[in-house]
């Protein structure tokens, strides 16, 4: 699934002509996890009031988002096609009142975590046994109201909160640890009394497991760690930082999707 | 004397002296608590101004229902999304500087964009805030929260008007701003004064069926010192209207186009810059409705300072004396 919801990506934003590929590449296998076998959701209703909410803080990487949504059945895979498009549901940058199912509008960074600790504070109030999950950027983990956020969930012990950052180490302008070193990210987080984890981002039972255990810690709000690799799956993109938010040249999304159907030419695609 | 009967006005009202004080953020605490105990879904958040925001009561009365967020304005909005979006209906509370001042992206982001039913409530408007000086004086926040879509906008006169918009706007869906004052000031309309969201009302009427010379359309407790400049220039055989413009956002159109069909001159009152508050509001309509002279009554491109409440209205020409010259002004532009 993981893959498929890559060459998605990859379709999606050269048809657009413009949006992020880096980071949603990276996050795919996580998107796959959460829609496909974490999250309690229902497609088919997706204002069900006992549904777990997913917030996506970094909305840049929402192709990866829209794809594991239509994937999993909220909307037509056809309509992927429509991203960035006059009239579209599916925004350049996430809009609720625009698709039902996607819990907040984000582009801005650095406000999802606040987004998710208020309706963890509500579910609480109200006795809800729903899960709020907010994934964040590393790169936003340089705004001050994050820090604002994660204080207030240390002070609350909201247990019901599970936050990720996606740890793929770039930004638009360059490695995170030359724009504003992050770390120690792990210790900042335990410091706010949040209980840790780490993982990597592509094993789909570290992934698997690492909610699994979130879901048991009580008293404390969880952070996953998730170390990713930025354009995961195509070789020109991986690491590359320009592929935060770049446009394809000719020929290179057909080459991206070539590696990504063939794992990168281990195994022969019915496409070739 | 021309009080509008309609308006159900104190009728001592030019009795300052003998007329009950009371601060409009006192409205918000005893609004807060009315519609919480109306409304269970009705939440509190406070970003360590507990008190002297008056979300006090409601802390103390509903504690399960209370978030105390620290020094945290920028969270604060979001967070009160976040709940909002759960179904919650939250009310924020610091002072108009730092929330909404603070943190406007959040407010249009995460509470308007995302259509999240929150209620913003920022005290100490205004350069009557006193001695703390100018960074604690908001006088621009209207200006910021009025091009907001889905935003509504609320300068309520009096603490018995802040207490009802107070309390309507838990019934009102979608976000909605609204600013309080730190000082206390006359307590002139009562429970019996029609308060709608979207209305104006004639607090001050023209004599019989006499076409008023001047309409002065204000808001906050500076609605106060228009009806003392309008009783000033009936002593001088002026007719004279004044309008209580609460709900800024939506606006009465009717009414003020009207008045300004009347009038024919239009001076506008409101503790803030002149630009982009209440006046520009007006003027937006009138322009392409009726246009009349103006006068715009306010802070005129400064920044605010310390001193005595009362000193530093007058100092920025807010007072009754400068609303009547404003006024005999633009009779003469006429």
């Amino acid at each position: 699934m993981a893959a498929t919801i890559r060459q998605d990506v990859i379709a999606m934003v050269s048809h657009a002509g413009s949006g992020h590929i880096a980071g949603p590449l990276g996050m795919a296998d996580i998107f796959a996890a959460l829609y496909f076998h974490i999250l309690r959701h229902d497609p088919k209703h997706p204002e069900w009031p006992e549904r777990d909410r997913l917030i996506l803080s970094n909305g840049h990487i929402i192709p990866v988002r829209y794809a594991a949504m239509a994937r999993a059945g909220y909307f037509p895979v056809e309509e992927l096609k429509t991203l960035r498009r006059f009239g579209t549901r599916l925004q350049g940058h996430p809009h609720r009142a625009a698709l039902p199912g996607l819990e907040t509008s984000s582009g801005p960074l650095g406000s999802g975590l606040s987004q998710a600790v208020g309706m963890a504070i509500a579910a609480r109030m109200d006795k809800k046994k729903t899960n709020v999950y907010c994934l964040m950027s590393d790169g936003e983990q340089e705004c001050g109201q994050i820090w604002e956020a994660a204080m207030l969930a240390g002070k609350l012990k909201l247990d019901n909160l599970t936050a990720l950052i996606d740890r793929n180490n770039i930004q638009i302008d360059g490695m995170t640890e030359d724009i504003m070193p992050l770390e120690p990210l792990r210790q900042k987080y335990e410091a706010f009394n949040w209980h840790v984890l780490e993982i990597n981002g592509h094993n789909f039972e570290e992934i698997a497991n690492a909610f699994e255990t979130a879901r048991a810690i009580y008293e404390k709000p969880v952070l996953i760690i998730a170390h990713t690799i930025p354009g995961k799956g195509v070789d020109f993109m991986e690491f590359e930082y320009p592929w935060h938010s770049k446009t394809f040249r000719p020929g290179e999304a057909e080459d991206a999707l070539r590696q990504l159907r063939t794992l990168r030419g281990t195994i022969r695609s019915e496409h070739e | 004397m021309p009080l509008n009967p309609k308006a159900k006005l104190v009728e001592n009202i030019l009795d300052t002296q003998s007329l009950e004080q009371a601060p409009t953020r006192a409205g918000y605490g005893e609004g807060l608590v009315q519609a919480a105990d109306n409304n269970p879904a009705v939440v509190a958040l406070c970003a360590d101004l507990t008190e002297s925001t008056r979300t006090e009561p409601f802390a103390k009365k509903y504690p399960d229902r209370f978030v105390e967020m620290g020094v945290a304005e920028q969270n604060l909005a979001s967070v009160a999304a976040g709940m909002a979006l759960m179904g919650k209906i939250p009310y924020i509370a610091s002072y108009a500087m730092f929330s909404p001042g603070r943190n406007w992206e959040q407010v249009r982001t995460t509470i308007c964009y995302n259509g999240a039913n929150v209620k913003i409530c920022g005290a100490h408007a205004g350069v009557s805030v006193g001695p703390d000086g100018a960074t604690h004086q908001a006088i621009e926040d209207m200006a910021i929260m009025r091009p907001i879509p889905t935003m509504r906008v609320f300068a309520p006169c009096d603490a018995r008007e802040a207490k009802k918009i107070t309390y309507a706007v838990s019934k009102l869906d979608g976000p909605c701003y609204i600013r309080y004052g730190r000082e206390k000031t006359p307590v002139f309309t009562t429970d019996a004064t029609p308060c709608e969201i979207g209305r104006a009302d004639v607090f001050w009427t023209e004599p019989g069926r006499a076409r008023p010379d001047v309409v002065i359309l204000a808001c906050g407790a500076l609605v106060y010192n228009a009806i003392l400049a309008a009783s000033e220039m009936e002593k001088d055989g002026m007719k004279v209207r004044v309008l209580n413009i609460a709900s800024i956002k939506p606006m009465d159109e009717d009414t003020v186009i009207k008045a300004a069909r009347d009038a024919r001159a239009v001076v506008t009152v409101e503790e803030h810059q002149i630009s982009g508050g209440m006046g520009s509001a007006v003027a937006e309509v009138l322009a392409k409705n009726y246009p009349v002279p103006m006068e715009f009554i306010g802070v005129q491109n400064r920044f605010g300072e310390s001193g005595d409440p009362t000193l530093l209205i007058e100092h920025f020409g807010m007072d009754a004396r400068h609303i009547k010259e404003a006024a005999l002004r633009v009779v003469e532009r006429k």
